[in-house]
């Protein structure tokens, strides 16, 4: 069973490599649009240090929506989706991997290029450590909640707007919790309880959303 | 099993059954209602603090309270749905979303009406109203994409599905927004927390609470056999009915 | 064994086929016929279990599919209208996937199956810039290496060459021989020994009959 996990991971990994701009544009995104605020609102370092958390976790969110569209769309399109889910192991399983391997792809270069931002936007090293944290803990459980809306909206001609609709209102408290930890960092709090508070989430949406995900893609591919 | 042995009558069943069920939800919602609101707009005492404006909370709360026993009947009935694969169930998900969308509207309204007056703004962002607005998102979401699907039988699944991790969002996305605002907020007094109202105040609001939530089983019951009749207009048993109403119109006249 | 009792399948409020029922046994191929849109493809979607009847109950080796679905798909293979093949990945990191995923048991020479389905010199290149016909090909070779009883295929000869035809209804012949089964549809007439052919023909339900 871990062997199937690798080997759905691997896939991904090795079609990803081979149409690298589907992983880099989204990073790209993520960048500008991080880039566009200072350019909207002024240089102000302290003013840009005190809505950076806002301004990063927004983006991410942004920029994870916009991953979401090759999380299921082209397996659903060439077939590969509906073989996986006539492989004689759990779907649960290997809707799991396939996020994972989503979430190297997409979730991880946005920790990567977090430094160069917290540069842009003044961040000092507290602060930055505590984003670096939020992130890292906080688009797992993005990549987990997107695909509950990819995999419900798969079949639908028009599901880009859609799957914005019904999953930006669940990743509320992801936004939330994040931007309050980096915060904490700010005034020279423990963030602690809010990183627990996020794990904990994350531990919910690991167990959970594999389920839902199954669940939908059998309505969505049907 | 028993789900194959008879799809055609059970719709047909609950069709009739709730059409007797309905007329009552409407004889105790109405006279509940003038009630209500005659008591409390006229009879009850005015707030200390706030005056005659504080009123509001006679359509606010129970508004407020029916949008959240909206989703948890929508909850119900998606976990039926999907658990033992009954159509029905994931018909009343459909036929109860766009009510409880409307309740969360109505309490978002007067919500940020009743901010004119206190707060001197018709948004702040408070707790319970910021609730309200995502709790409208997940509605307005919920409904989108039931509307997508042009097969309504997956539909209604894709609607039940995203109900039920609604569910488990909900709290957490109230328990958040909670928090967040007694960061951001601190100090603000929340109109809501009175210690306890005075029993001249608290029984209109119950009569109100009585009405809203009669008046949500009314339409329930009322977009139910409307979804009804639409997903299965091709039966006999819907044609005949159509012929049987028509016929008798046309006596009527 | 396969069996299909009283089937009803219903797409969009619309009957496809009502109270379909068949058996399949061990060394049968079953050619399923019928004109366009009379519900081929929704009928195989039900057999390996992507979506469920209406009403009736599909049983494999008397046990319903959706029972246990991971033990069904050990030996089951379907092959669908959408080959399942990924574009930007050779043909050769295709195929050893499906046979790391879905049949690792199986003693497995990519390069032979290669061979046996034309594509030798084509390995690796992308399949995006393959051909439809050899496209197709990929996706048919996971026969080749299969240790399923039971091979579902959906319009397996589109886009395949004469020659090709007759390469894949010999294999089915020896998948038959062998006890396996099968169950397709095309629109080419086979050449397949009357022991292990059998045709079921979908007719379009009587207009009163359209509606659920």
């Amino acid at each position: 069973m871990f062997n199937a996990f690798i080997q759905v991971v691997r896939k991904e990994l090795l079609g990803a490599f081979r149409q690298q701009s589907d992983i880099l544009n989204p990073i790209w995104f993520f960048v500008i649009v991080v880039t566009l605020f200072p350019l909207g609102i002024g240089t102000d370092p302290a003013l840009l240090a005190r809505i950076a958390p806002g301004i990063i976790w927004v983006a991410a969110l942004l920029a994870a929506l916009l991953s979401f569209e090759r999380l299921f769309k082209d397996d659903y399109i060439d077939g590969s989706l509906e073989q996986l889910m006539l492989a004689p192991h759990p779907l649960t399983w290997l809707v799991s991997a396939k996020i994972f391997a989503h979430w190297l792809l997409t979730g991880l270069p946005i920790l990567l290029v977090s430094p160069l931002l917290a540069v842009f936007l003044s961040l000092e090293v507290n602060t930055f450590w505590a984003l670096f944290l939020t992130l890292l803990i906080g688009t797992p459980i993005l990549s987990l909640l997107g695909a509950i809306g990819v995999a419900l909206t798969i079949g639908l001609r028009k599901g880009g707007v859609l799957l914005s609709l019904i999953m930006l209102p669940l990743s509320i408290p992801i936004l939330i919790f994040s931007t309050m930890a980096i915060d904490a960092a700010t005034y020279g709090q423990s963030y602690l309880g809010l990183l627990a508070l996020l794990a904990a989430m994350l531990v919910a949406a690991v167990t959970l959303a594999p389920f839902a995900i199954a669940a939908s893609l059998r309505v969505s591919v049907s | 099993m028993w789900k194959w042995l008879h799809p055609y009558a059970k719709a047909e069943k609950s069709y009739i059954l709730s059409g007797k069920l309905m007329p009552w939800f409407l004889a105790l919602a109405l006279p509940t209602f003038i009630v209500g609101m005659v008591w409390g707009l006229a009879f009850a005492p005015a707030d200390y603090q706030q005056g005659d404006s504080f009123r509001i909370i006679y359509i606010h709360v129970p508004a407020a309270m029916m949008a959240m026993g909206a989703y948890s009947t929508m909850a119900i009935a998606a976990f039926i749905g999907l658990v033992w694969q009954i159509r029905l169930a994931e018909m009343t998900v459909a036929a109860t979303a766009p009510i409880g969308a409307v309740y969360t509207f109505i309490a978002l309204f007067t919500g940020a009406a009743w901010g004119k007056p206190m707060w001197g703004a018709w948004w702040v962002w408070d707790a319970r109203l910021t609730s309200e607005l995502i709790l409208l998102f997940v509605y307005l979401g919920i409904i989108a994409l039931y509307n997508a699907f042009s097969d309504k039988v997956l539909a209604g699944r894709a609607a039940s599905i995203l109900t039920l991790v609604g569910v488990i969002n909900l709290p957490i996305i109230h328990f958040s927004v909670v928090w967040w605002n007694t960061l951001h907020q601190g100090a603000t007094i929340t109109k809501f927390d009175k210690p306890s109202m005075a029993t001249e105040m608290l029984i209109p609001l119950l009569i109100m609470i009585v009405s809203f939530a009669a008046f949500l089983g009314f339409m329930v019951l009322y977009r139910f056999r409307n979804e009804i009749l639409q997903r299965e207009s091709h039966r006999p048993w819907v044609i005949a009915l159509v012929k049987s109403s028509s016929s008798n119109d046309s006596q009527g006249a | 064994m396969l069996q299909c009792k009283n089937l009803t399948c219903v797409r969009e409020e619309r009957i496809l086929f009502n109270n379909l029922s068949f058996t399949l046994s061990a060394g049968e191929i079953l050619h399923v016929e019928g004109p366009n849109g009379v519900g081929k493809t929704s009928l195989f979607r039900l057999l390996v279990g992507l979506s469920s009847p209406y009403a009736g109950e599909i049983n494999w080796q008397q046990q319903s599919i959706m029972s246990d679905r991971e033990s069904y798909y050990k030996t089951m293979l379907y092959i669908g209208h959408k080959s399942g093949i990924k574009p930007e990945l050779t043909a050769l990191e295709n195929l050893q996937f499906y046979h790391d995923l879905y049949n690792p048991k199986v003693e497995f020479d990519a390069w032979e199956v290669l061979m046996l389905v034309g594509l030798v010199g084509y390995e690796n290149v992308p399949t995006a810039q393959l051909s439809a016909g050899q496209q197709r090909r990929v996706a048919l070779a996971r026969m080749w290496f299969s240790d399923c009883k039971l091979w579902i295929l959906d319009e397996p000869f589109t886009a395949i060459d004469k020659k090709g035809v007759k390469v894949i209804e010999d294999l089915l012949i020896q998948h038959a021989k062998k006890g396996g089964m099968v169950v397709l549809t095309t629109h080419q007439d086979l050449s397949i020994p009357t022991e292990f052919y059998k045709k079921l023909i979908l007719h379009k339900p009587t207009t009163g009959e359209q509606y659920v």
